[in-house]
């Protein structure tokens, strides 16, 4: 169901799919169920002359039952609910499947930025690939993410994959995701975070191996071989973009 | 406690701004929040053309820029929660209802009530007067979640932000002198013979409502108290780099503002209860059982906050927990909504205009019911969080909360507070040009939301899959559909103070209504009842067996 309206990119989308599909069939049974109780009891009831009304306090057994039993039936269905929803959340958020890839990403007044492995495959190291923006991940590849914040509270979201997280200052938040479907897909700021919060897009750029691969080769800069790594001239670069945008 | 004193004619203001009695007091907190109201719906206007009509000029503003934006979401949000749907659901017919219910003179203290409404109406005007200052009012949400209404670098209204936090703490204290006052004088001065169970579910509700409120209020104002000394004198409470915790903001903040939903959903559905009990000449379908219900909510929605923080960086094994109550919490609800639809069974229904918004709040109020679900399952709130899909939600709840059972109550009770009827076609008109719009304005969100439109963003240019025609159009038909439910409150507007000189006398009792409050002219004259009542009976006593007249009021013997 929710396929028709948002691209499903990641392993985990068809499960909180499925989820949304089971709610709605529940609840949409239930809801069309009372309101059409109600209206007929509207026009059934309307008031009619010599028609006198029933005296009923509701205390009665036999008609208590016209609650208890739909109230029974709907514990029932918030049973079958909430099971898979706890497995889908379990296996999203407190289980990591072992990672074939580490990125991070940090957020910022407002603009996403990653620093991924280079060549070498080890975060942390010259070779490291750092952009603002754009982040490109291999299809069919297990990802973790380290996420965390500069300033504010930012959310990372890339709706195409059903992914959301918070990136709180001061934490390192892990998560994970498996894409696999090809393409480029938007990524967003989803928690306010100042006049730049409509700015703070990003695109997440899903590859097959071979064009990663190149694509690494290309951003790989062998002037960084051998030299630390310099977090502080990413800093200068998205401060300066932040300060464009204002 | 009834000695009265007649005073010669009191001076305008000391009738209209200094008065201590409750009628009065009701009234101010209604016009203050109808005003209020007013406003709130202008910059949902605003916005709404902006989001509808990316960077046009908007008639009667101007180009909306990203910080008026987000300027006007926050202040859209706040006042009506804080300003409107509390002033006009809790305070003007707590205060107004009862003393009148419950059959007395007045409040128990008339003086603190008197207060209550002046640090409330300071409250609104420090929160106006952010509109005068340098940077312009808090942009940062109302949830205003630090660091960046913390640290004025970050959120650009460094006055502004703390504007807004001192007048909602000031606006708590209002409501903390207000539910004082409602919670004695229903517990202390009812009539004689009114047992527990013999109060009318309104007034029930409104004190259980400011119970709620004041148990989950100390939190948020602790919360607040800190926040003012990170954002003015460089404390370190939610500031990470000195050891603080922006989480702890967020839980103290949730642990307020679940429970605040139901703070105003409870005066909501008593006033339905009323309504719907006179309309359907019935006997409300196991009045204990709703108060039960109530309990049950009031105390599960102390347990329900960090659903608001699933995707916010807790522990995500805290995430179960939160899923399981608020799931729970359906339970109560649903029982409660099914109870009312039962009193329509065998009654004799008469669809006048305050019938109508009652049956449009229970209709309506089970869409944003339902639709809480997806959000309260951990699972798919992963997605949906954040989204359009969470405001088409809460605003098929607070929409029905807080616009439809409000207008249950005023179009109910206007005849009591103003002693004339209202015009009924008028009514029915504003009824549809009501209910139909607001319709058509949140079906769409639902949508935009399912697609992934993300909350509290001015444009989505800068996002391919948010920028699809598909979607612009949706967000287009919501915003003409604002139109047309805002245009159709001038119907209201004029219908309420038309009626005032204009409408038909009303009598003390038009709905036939078996409540204290109907046996005292309308309007009820100053220390309300001539006799002080006696209670012989439940509320609720209509279509009585025996051939009687249909309703039995509560104050006359057997």
């Amino acid at each position: 169901m929710l396929e028709r309206y948002s691209t499903a990119a990641s392993t985990y989308a068809h499960w909180i799919d499925y989820q949304f599909l089971l709610i709605a069939v529940l609840v949409g049974f239930w809801l069309i169920v009372a309101e059409a109780v109600m209206v007929w009891l509207v026009f059934k009831f309307r008031a009619k002359d010599g028609r006198p009304t029933q005296y009923i306090t509701g205390e009665e057994t036999h008609l208590k039952r016209w609650i208890t039993i739909p109230h029974v039936l709907v514990i029932l269905c918030d049973i079958v609910i909430i099971v898979p929803a706890i497995m889908v959340w379990y296996n999203i958020k407190q289980v990591l499947p072992p990672p074939d890839e580490t990125v991070r990403v940090i957020g910022q007044q407002w603009a996403w930025s990653f620093q991924q492995p280079g060549p070498d495959g080890v975060l942390d190291t010259a070779d490291d690939i750092r952009t603002v923006e754009e982040l490109h991940v291999k299809v069919n590849t297990t990802y973790h993410f380290e996420l965390m914040s500069r300033d504010v509270v930012h959310s990372f979201a890339i709706p195409a994959f059903r992914l959301k997280q918070d990136a709180l200052p001061g934490r390192v938040i892990t998560g994970w995701f498996r894409p696999n479907r090809v393409g480029t897909y938007d990524i967003q700021c989803t928690q306010m975070c100042g006049v730049g919060h409509a700015m703070m897009a990003g695109r997440i750029i899903v590859e097959t191996q071979q064009d990663h691969a190149a694509w690494l080769i290309r951003n790989s800069n062998p002037a960084m071989t051998g030299q630390q790594s310099t977090p502080a001239s990413t800093t200068d670069a998205l401060a300066t973009m932040a300060e464009m945008r204002r | 406690m009834s000695t009265k004193v007649e005073h010669a004619a009191p001076g305008i203001f000391q009738k209209y701004f200094w008065s201590t009695d409750h009628k009065m007091i009701a009234m101010q907190y209604m016009f203050t929040g109808m005003v209020m109201a007013l406003l709130g719906g202008f910059f949902a206007y605003v916005f709404r053309m902006q989001l509808g009509f990316p960077n046009q000029h908007v008639p009667g503003y101007g180009i909306v820029t990203p910080g008026k934006y987000n300027a006007l979401v926050t202040m859209h949000g706040s006042i009506m929660i804080f300003w409107v749907a509390m002033p006009l659901l809790i305070a003007a017919f707590g205060n107004f209802l009862i003393p009148l219910m419950v059959g007395c003179d007045d409040m128990a203290f008339p003086r603190i009530n008197r207060l209550s409404y002046q640090i409330f109406l300071l409250s609104a005007l420090v929160l106006l007067s952010s509109f005068l200052v340098k940077g312009g009012p808090f942009g940062g949400a109302w949830t205003a979640y630090p660091p960046l209404s913390a640290v004025g670098a970050y959120n650009l209204t460094p006055i502004g932000a703390t504007l807004w936090l001192l007048a909602v703490a000031l606006e708590f204290v209002a409501f903390l002198l207000g539910g004082i006052n409602f919670t004695v004088t229903t517990m202390n001065s009812r009539a004689p013979g009114m047992k527990m169970y013999d109060i009318p579910l309104v007034v029930w509700m409104i004190v259980l409502a400011s119970i709620i409120f004041m148990a989950s209020a100390g939190p948020l104002i602790a919360g607040a108290v800190m926040l003012l000394f990170d954002q003015t004198m460089s404390t370190g409470f939610y500031d990470p780099t000195r050891g603080g915790d922006p989480l702890l903001w967020q839980h103290l903040f949730w642990f307020f503002g679940h429970p605040e939903v139901y703070v105003v959903l409870l005066p909501a559905l008593g006033i339905v209860a009323e309504v719907v009990a006179v309309f359907a000449r019935k006997k409300i379908f196991g009045y204990k059982t709703v108060l039960y219900t109530t309990w049950a909510v009031g105390f599960l929605s102390f347990v329900v906050w960090a659903h608001h923080q699933f995707v916010a960086g807790i522990d995500p094994r805290m995430a179960n927990i939160f899923s399981v109550t608020t799931l729970l919490i359906s339970v109560p609800i649903t029982e409660m909504v099914f109870l009312y639809i039962a009193t329509l069974y065998g009654g004799s229904i008469h669809l006048d205009t305050p019938m109508l918004w009652a049956l449009g709040f229970i209709a309506e109020f089970m869409i944003g019911g339902v639709t809480g679900i997806f959000l309260g399952s951990s699972g798919t709130d992963i997605y949906l969080h954040d989204t359009y899909f969470v405001i088409a939600h809460f605003h098929y709840t607070f929409v029905p909360i807080a616009i439809i059972a409000l207008y249950a109550g005023l179009t109910f009770w206007y005849p009591k507070m103003f002693g004339r009827m209202l015009n009924e076609t008028l009514g029915k008109i504003h009824f549809w040009g009501t209910v139909i719009p607001f319709n058509v304005i949140f079906i769409p969100l639902f949508i935009t939301g399912t697609a992934g439109d993300q909350r509290r963003v001015y444009s989505y240019a800068q996002f391919a899959e948010q920028s699809r025609p598909a979607l612009q159009h949706l967000r287009t038909t919501s915003t003409i559909a604002l139109l047309f439910m805002l245009s159709f409150q001038l119907v209201f507007l004029f219908n309420f103070f038309w009626s005032l000189r204009h409408g038909k006398r009303a009598g003390a009792n038009p709905w036939r209504s078996a409540t204290l409050e109907w046996t005292v002219p309308s309007p009820p004259p100053h220390g309300n009842f001539a006799e002080l009542p006696t209670v012989y009976r439940g509320p609720y006593e209509y279509g009585l067996p025996g051939g009687m007249d249909d309703f039995l009021p509560q104050n006359v013997p057997d």
